[in-house]
């Protein structure tokens, strides 16, 4: 034996650490979501402007200041409970969880004072024109994802209700986040291309 | 070549998924979550789809062998073309890159499962059941008042011929939902391979000792995630338009036809990329084990793969440059399509410089990988011909169009998977497949592929454009077409020898044991096929080639990296 093959090479000892999957997972379902918002998104700005009839989008929209800070702080509300459950106060976790539900719910009621005043006020849906089209898509969509949110909220809220959250379940809630995290941003952009730009 | 090596000392041969006999067994692959098992089924069910879709392409080619032919009618040609697209794309070539990628990405990278195995059920019967929906529009296509018809706007399904106005009855609204279905399957199972390549790996397999295989599965995987879901959305609007009345794609209300082109290009050109991307992997790791060599240049493989991919986004409209986008879409795009070659060009490249100096053995997988690396590169070649957009404005939608594609689709990703079946076969079923018969197929099927394929190409240069249902005589067609047509059968009669040597071999194949062709990568450290439980002691990876390391301690790959 010569000196060199008695240097100890100590491979096991390196821990050998993998991101968390449903981290990974949810990233790529992020993505995949992002491409089909992207989708709708092009087929907004591409045809705004280009409905043979009216009414256009600055006669008949205002701006939702209430439902953006209402979805846009239930971000801030579900961070919260993620840190408290990682550091094990349970009981603020399930409080900062009733608070997201509730914003977001508070979001939602104002989409559907919007489309109401549309539908029945307005007289403007989907089949009018090309903003009535892409509009209610878009906004659908993007409402359909605060549903599934929402749902998915509750159903933590009433585990940890319930008592069966612990300190244990923080990476879970994480994915959860994340996806919530997803929606709030793609309500921003919506925000932006749909009452601002759009405007 | 060596049947028992240190690596299955380690293997507990116990297997203790005994098979429950009559509706036990059918239970049980009905509700499993094991990746093998959802392999097989992934396989076996884009195997059925194979024979219907190469069923209807032989109805096509004997509708074209002679001019003025009336063996089936203009309605029913549509609904050929429409069907065998859409069936080959979405139903057969998805799902079985898929299922060997299911089969194998566990297995290779040390794993006892995909990170997710329920979704990966799920996203299979998904897949599943969309094709079968697809077919049930032969039965309730027009409505309750038809005796049923399947859709016939074309695979690309062009705006606004698939308005309610112009397509009424139900025929089109199967093919929307069937593709919707599939591609949130597609998506689904995805997600799973990229979680899994991340999140799955034995210790010590860094990714840059993955195998090639994983690695372009997971670059495959992550386009699927922009490319596929643009075409969800296309499918969602569609619905939109054809159920509630909104005028994405309606031209009468300003809608925009050529929007649909693009969305749909946007997925139509890089899903060939995601499809031909698994068959590279299938190629990466079959060439050098039946070169003896190490792959030659695996970082440089990784970077082209994961080229290709960021690449192939911006290439979509080539498909469109006779719609007129202008000079400046139409230069970006050729360029764009142009650059494709060249990562493209450093794989084909490395290959070789694998195959060169080594010992090369000519079984049948390394037959079959020898034709998809010259059918390849000629499919490449036309392919680089068809970039050029003057080029293109000649010959778009021409039959010389269909020969590139079919180049690129039969000649290169039929081939690789061929290659595939006969080099996992024995790893799946625990026997081998007839060699004496695999060379029959490879002969048989080369013969064919160059009658149909090569000659395809002279009807589109003298003119003649695609989708047409029969033509006249006199235009110089007919030769080439008849050609055409008996070089169909011949791969048909080479691809019914390869159903039959895949059903013989499992009863009465030679017996493969865990390694027959002494390779390096984990999949083969286990018993064939492999217990449900994959690897009894987790394995550990100290190289990109695990067994060559444990079969030569003497010289292992892991003291040069």
């Amino acid at each position: 034996m010569t000196q060199t093959t008695a240097i100890p090479i100590s491979v096991d000892e390196q821990p050998w650490i993998l991101p968390n999957k449903g981290i990974v997972g949810m990233w790529c379902l992020i993505a995949a979501e992002a491409a089909i918002f992207m989708i709708f998104v092009v087929a907004y700005v591409y045809y705004l402007g280009k409905s043979l009839s009216g009414p256009t989008p600055a006669q008949v929209l205002e701006l939702p200041i209430l439902g953006t800070i209402c979805l846009l702080s239930s971000s801030l509300t579900v961070h919260a409970a993620v840190a408290a459950l990682r550091k094990g106060t349970v009981r603020r976790c399930t409080l900062a969880l009733a608070a997201t539900v509730v914003l977001g719910s508070a979001f939602l009621l104002t989409t559907a004072k919007e489309w109401h005043h549309l539908i029945y006020e307005i007289g403007l849906t989907i089949r009018t024109n090309l903003f009535g089209t892409t509009y209610f898509s878009l906004v659908g969509l993007h409402a359909t994802h605060v549903i599934v949110g929402l749902l998915l909220l509750t159903a933590a809220l009433l585990f940890s209700l319930s008592g069966r959250v612990t300190e244990h379940h923080a990476e879970r809630l994480e994915v959860l986040s994340l996806y919530w995290h997803f929606v709030d941003a793609v309500w921003v952009v919506v925000f932006l291309v749909v009452y601002v730009i759009g405007r | 070549m060596a049947t028992s090596t240190t690596a299955l000392e380690a293997i507990d041969v116990t297997d203790p998924s005994a098979h429950p006999p009559g509706p036990g067994l059918v239970y049980q692959w009905l509700t499993t979550v094991d990746h093998k098992k959802i392999g097989l089924m992934y396989i076996v069910y884009a195997l059925l789809f194979l024979v219907v879709a190469g069923v209807q392409a032989m109805l096509m080619r004997i509708q074209l062998a002679v001019p003025n032919n009336h063996f089936v009618s203009p309605q029913t040609f549509n609904r050929l073309f429409t069907m065998h697209g859409t069936t080959m794309i979405f139903f057969v070539a998805v799902p079985v890159l898929f299922g060997f990628g299911n089969y194998l990405i566990p297995l290779m990278i040390g794993a006892r499962d995909m990170a997710f195995p329920r979704l990966n059920a799920f996203s299979f019967w998904l897949s599943a059941f969309g094709g079968v929906l697809l077919y049930l529009s032969y039965f309730a296509g027009s409505g309750l008042y038809g005796a049923g018809s399947a859709p016939d706007v074309g695979w690309f399904a062009y705006a606004p011929l698939t308005s309610k106005v112009f397509s009424p009855g139900h025929s089109t609204d199967y093919w929307t939902l069937a593709v919707l279905l599939s591609g949130i399957g597609t998506t689904g199972t995805a997600v799973n391979i990229v979680a899994t390549a991340f999140c799955m790996r034995c210790k010590g397999m860094t990714l840059m000792r993955m195998p090639l295989l994983v690695w372009l599965y997971t670059v495959a995987s992550c386009m699927v995630f922009v490319v596929v879901s643009p075409l969800s959305a296309a499918q969602i609007m569609l619905c939109l338009d054809r159920y509630l009345g909104s005028h994405f794609f309606d031209t009468q209300a300003g809608g925009s036809a050529v929007l649909w082109m693009h969305f749909f290009w946007i997925f139509g050109h890089p899903e060939v990329y995601i499809l031909i991307l698994p068959t590279f992997a299938f190629i990466n790791e079959i060439v050098p084990v039946f070169s003896r060599k190490a792959i030659f240049g695996y970082p440089a493989m990784v970077a082209a793969s994961v080229g290709i991919g960021f690449v192939s986004l911006s290439v979509w409209a080539h498909h469109m440059f006779t719609v007129g986008m202008g000079p400046a879409g139409n230069t970006f795009f050729v360029f764009a399509t142009m650059v494709v070659s060249v990562p493209t060009g450093i794989k084909m490249f490395n290959w070789l410089a694998t195959i060169w100096g080594g010992k090369v053995i000519y079984s049948v997988p390394m037959l079959f990988s020898v034709g998809f690396l010259f059918q390849f590169l000629v499919a490449g070649l036309t392919g680089i011909m068809l970039s050029a957009a003057p080029f293109d404005w000649q010959l778009s939608a021409s039959y010389f169009v269909v020969a590139h594609f079919h180049y690129v689709i039969v000649g290169g990703i039929m081939f690789s998977l061929f290659a595939a079946f006969y080099y996992w076969y024995p790893k799946m079923t625990g026997r081998m497949m007839s060699e004496r018969l695999g060379k029959w197929h490879f002969w048989l099927f080369v013969i064919g592929f160059h009658l149909t394929f090569d000659f395809m190409h002279i009807p589109g240069l003298l003119g003649m454009p695609r989708r047409i249902y029969t033509y006249e005589a006199g235009r110089g067609w007919e030769l080439w077409n008849f050609i055409v047509g008996i070089g169909a059968i011949v791969q048909g009669v080479a691809t019914l020898i390869f159903v039959y040597n895949l059903v013989h071999s499992y009863f009465r194949g030679k017996e493969a044991g865990p390694d027959p062709w002494d390779a390096w990568t984990l999949e083969w450290a286990t018993t064939s096929p492999p217990p449900g439980y994959n690897f009894a002691i987790q394995p550990t990876a100290t190289s990109a080639r695990p067994l060559w390391d444990l079969k030569h301690p003497e010289d292992q790959d892991s003291s040069y990296e």
